[in-house]
C-alpha cells in the first residue's frame, strides 16, 4: 500500500493543472460546442451569419433556461420529470385564463405563476416528506399534467389549440418583455436570449458564490453528510424544485405570448431533453457535481444542432441520432472525469 | 462517584452503583461527566449504566467490540439519543440535548467515520459546510470563498495538516486526510469536546497514525477528546482514561496510571474468554507455549483490527 501510495503522489502533482481542468464540468459541452459551431459553419454560411446565429440561439435559449435549472436541481440529487409538460400547463394557463375569462394577460401570467409554484412544492415536499425517488414522484406529476392539460383544455374550449391572445388588455406589454426582439447590427435577436443569458449568469453565482449554492452541492452529493453538519436538506431540495418549477413558467409563458396560442399537448418529451442538455454540460446523474454553465453549453449544442442540420441541406431526422452519440460520448467522458476526481490516492 | 469533585448534582442523578474509579485525580473538575446513563431500544439493553468524564487538555478513550454500545454512547454525547436514565453534565452543568444542533451549540463537535464529509466537493467547500463566511457586495450576502479558502489552509496548516491544494475534492483525499479535515474543523469552530467515532479502523498502520497525531494536535489545543476505538495499540498510547464497554455495560473505567497495555488488550479480547478458547486450541495443537491465551488473545485481537479494515 505504502509503495503504491508514492507513485501515485508523484504523478498526481504532476498532472494537477491537468486535473483541474478536467474537474470542470462545462469543459467537455464547452469543447463539443466549438466543435458543433465549427462543423455547421464550415458547412453553411448561412448559419454563420448574423441572421442564421440569432436562428439557432432561439430554440437554445428557451431550452437553456430549463436546462440551466434542472442542471440545478440534478446537482441537489433530484429529477424533475414535470419539467416539459409544466411548460405546457403555464402557457396553456396563460392563453386560457387571458381568453376564456378575459382577464388581464398580466394578471394570467401571474395566476400561471401560481400555478407552477403549486406544482413545484407538491414535487419537492412529496420528495422530501415520503424520501421516494424524484424519479419516480416526478414521473406520477408528469402524467397528471399531461392529462389535466388535455382534459381541462377540451373541457373549457372544446379544442386542443387555445388562441386569441393577441389584442386581449396587457398583451402588448407583456409580449413586448417575454417574446419581442431585439435588433442588433440590424439582426432580430429574441429577448429569451437575454433571458437566457441573465438566468445562466444568475445560476452560476448562486452555486459557486451563495451559500445556498454551497448547499445544493452537498445535499447532492452526501445528503446525511450534509445534515450532519447543519444543512437545511429539505428546504434546498424544495427551493430546488420551486426552481425548475418557475423555469418552466418562464419558458411556457415565452411560448405562449410568442405564438399568441397554446396547445394541449406542448411540452411533452421536453422533459428528457433538458436532462440530457444537463448531463452534456457535466451533470452527474448521481447528483453533488456539474455547472449551470456546461448546461447552457448542452442547450448551445442542441439548438446549433437543430438549426444547422437544416441549414445544411439534411433531413432532420438525423438530429435524434446526432444528438444520441453526443448523449452517450458526454456520460461516458463525465463517468471517467468524475472517476478522476473521487479516486482516493490513499 | 466521589471521584467527581465538584461535579455533577447528586439529587439529578438516579440512585444507582456507580464504576468506582479509586485513584483517580486529574486537575480540577472534568469538562464532561456522564454519569450511570442507560439507554434502551425497545427490549435490547443498548447501554446500561455506563460512566466516564473527559478533561480538557486530555483523551478519553471508548473502547469496545462491534454492538458493545460505544456509538450508542457517543450518540448520547452528541445529541442523537437522548439517555434514559442517568445524566450528562458540561461544566459541572447537567444538560439534556434534543438534537445535534444543541449539541454542537454547547461546543461538542462529532466526527463520525464516513459522515464528515461530501466526497465531491472541494477541502474548503467540506470545511465550512453548513457555516459558510458570508460578505456584503452591494445589497446581496455572498458566499465569502477568498475568506473560506485562506482561513481552511491556515486552519489545517495549523494543525499540521499538508493539504497541498484545498481546491480538490476531498474524495480524492486519503482516508486519515479526511478525518484530519472533520477534525480541523471541529477545533476551528469552537468544539470544546470533540467526539472521534472510530476515526482509524478503516485505516491501515501509518494512516492511522497520522490520525493519532492529529487527535494529539487537538488535544494540545486544550479540547477534551473522546476517541472512540475497538483497537488497544491505538488507544493506550493517546489515552488518560478508558471506559471498556462489553455488551452494553461498562468493564471499568480507567486512568492511565491504573491500567496497562497488556491488560487493557486482554480485557479488549473478552479476557477469560479467550483463555478458554486457546485451551482449546492448544489441545488441538498438542505443543502450546505457557503464555498461549495471551498470545492467541493477541492474535485474535490482530484479526478483529484486520477485518474492522473493509
Ligand atoms: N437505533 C437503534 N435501534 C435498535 N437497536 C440499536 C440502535 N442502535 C444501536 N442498537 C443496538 O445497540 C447495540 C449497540 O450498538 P452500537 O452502539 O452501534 O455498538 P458499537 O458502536 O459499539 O459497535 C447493538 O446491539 C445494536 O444493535
Ligand atoms: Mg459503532
Amino acid at each position: 500500500m505504502s509503495t503504491a501510495e508514492g507513485v501515485a503522489d508523484e504523478r498526481l502533482a504532476s498532472s494537477s493543472v491537468l486535473r483541474r481542468l478536467l474537474v470542470r464540468p462545462e469543459l467537455g459541452a464547452l469543447i463539443g460546442a466549438v466543435v458543433v459551431f465549427v462543423f455547421f459553419a464550415v458547412l453553411s454560411p448561412t448559419f454563420r451569419s448574423p441572421a442564421g446565429i440569432a436562428n439557432w440561439l432561439d430554440p437554445a435559449s428557451t431550452l437553456g433556461i430549463m436546462a440551466v435549472a434542472v442542471a440545478l436541481l440534478m446537482i441537489g440529487g433530484e429529477f424533475d420529470l414535470s419539467a416539459g409538460v409544466l411548460t405546457g400547463t403555464t402557457g396553456l394557463a396563460v392563453t386560457i385564463i387571458a381568453t376564456r375569462f378575459g382577464l388581464n394577460v398580466w394578471l394570467a401570467v401571474a395566476i400561471s405563476l401560481v400555478l407552477a409554484l403549486v406544482v413545484g412544492l407538491f414535487n419537492g415536499l412529496l420528495v422530501v416528506r415520503t424520501g421516494l425517488p424524484s424519479f419516480i414522484v416526478t414521473l406520477g406529476s408528469y402524467l397528471v399534467l399531461q392529462g389535466l392539460n388535455l382534459g381541462v383544455t377540451k373541457v373549457l374550449t372544446g379544442n386542443v389549440l387555445v388562441g386569441g391572445l393577441v389584442g386581449r388588455h396587457g398583451f402588448s406589454s407583456a409580449h413586448l418583455v417575454f417574446s419581442s426582439s431585439v435588433v442588433l447590427g440590424g439582426t432580430y435577436f429574441k429577448v429569451s436570449i437575454v433571458w437566457w443569458l441573465v438566468l445562466t449568469a444568475l445560476a452560476t453565482v448562486v452555486l459557486l458564490r451563495t451559500r445556498f449554492g454551497n448547499w445544493v452541492f452537498a445535499v447532492g452529493g452526501d445528503q446525511v453528510a450534509a445534515r450532519n453538519v447543519g444543512v437545511p436538506a429539505a428546504r434546498t431540495k424544495v427551493l430546488l424544485f420551486l426552481t425548475t418549477a418557475t423555469a418552466a413558467w418562464l419558458v411556457g409563458t415565452i411560448t405562449a405570448l410568442r405564438n399568441t396560442s397554446a396547445q394541449a399537448d406542448a411540452g411533452v418529451g421536453d422533459e428528457l431533453t433538458f436532462i440530457v442538455a444537463a448531463v452534456i454540460g457535466g451533470c452527474l446523474l448521481t447528483g453533488g457535481f456539474g455547472s449551470a454553465i456546461g448546461a447552457t453549453f448542452g442547450a448551445l449544442i442542441f439548438g446549433m444542432t437543430s438549426v444547422g442540420i437544416v441549414y445544411a441541406g439534411w433531413d432532420a431526422d438525423w438530429y435524434k441520432l446526432f444528438l444520441g452519440a453526443m448523449l452517450l460520448l458526454a456520460v461516458f467522458a463525465n463517468r471517467l472525469v468524475r472517476r478522476y476526481a473521487e479516486r482516493r490516492r490513499g | 462517584m466521589s471521584d467527581h469533585d465538584g461535579g455533577p448534582e447528586r439529587s439529578d442523578v438516579p440512585e444507582v452503583p456507580v464504576q468506582a474509579t479509586p485513584g483517580v485525580s486529574g486537575g480540577g473538575a472534568p469538562l464532561l461527566a456522564v454519569e450511570s446513563v442507560s439507554k434502551y431500544f425497545g427490549s435490547v439493553i443498548a447501554l446500561s449504566e455506563v460512566s466516564t468524564s473527559a478533561r480538557a487538555g486530555e483523551v478519553t478513550c471508548v473502547l469496545g467490540d462491534n454492538g458493545a454500545g460505544k456509538s450508542t454512547f457517543i450518540k448520547m454525547l452528541a445529541g442523537v439519543h437522548r439517555p434514559d436514565r442517568g445524566g450528562i453534565w458540561l461544566d459541572g452543568t447537567r444538560v439534556e440535548f434534543g438534537s445535534p444542533r444543541e449539541a454542537l451549540d454547547a461546543g461538542i463537535a462529532t466526527v463520525y467515520q464516513d459522515l464528515a464529509v461530501v466526497p465531491l466537493m472541494s477541502v474548503w467547500r467540506n470545511f465550512f459546510l453548513g457555516a459558510e463566511p458570508r460578505r456584503r457586495f452591494g445589497p446581496v450576502s455572498l458566499f465569502d470563498v477568498a475568506a473560506a479558502r485562506r482561513i481552511t489552509r491556515e486552519q489545517l496548516a495549523a494543525m499540521g495538516i499538508d493539504v497541498r491544494d484545498t481546491d480538490q475534492p476531498v474524495g480524492t483525499l486519503s482516508g486519515g486526510e479526511r478525518q484530519a479535515v472533520a477534525i480541523a474543523r471541529a477545533v476551528y469552530f469552537g468544539a470544546r469536546v470533540l467526539i472521534l467515532d472510530e476515526p482509524t479502523s478503516a485505516l491501515g498502520v501509518k494512516q492511522a497514525g497520522v490520525v493519532l497525531r492529529y487527535i494529539a494536535a487537538a488535544r494540545d489545543r486544550g479540547l477534551a477528546v473522546v476517541f472512540i476505538t475497538h483497537n488497544p495499540h491505538h488507544a493506550y498510547p493517546i489515552g488518560d482514561r478508558f471506559l471498556l464497554l462489553n455488551r452494553g455495560r461498562s468493564m471499568g473505567d480507567f486512568g492511565k496510571d491504573e491500567i496497562d497495555q497488556a491488560e487493557l488488550t486482554r480485557l479488549m479480547a473478552g479476557g477469560a474468554e479467550l483463555e478458554e478458547l486457546a485451551h482449546e486450541l492448544a489441545r488441538t495443537d498438542g505443543a502450546a507455549p505457557p503464555d498461549s491465551g495471551a498470545r492467541a488473545s493477541r492474535l485474535l485481537a490482530e484479526d478483529a483490527d484486520e477485518l474492522g479494515r473493509e
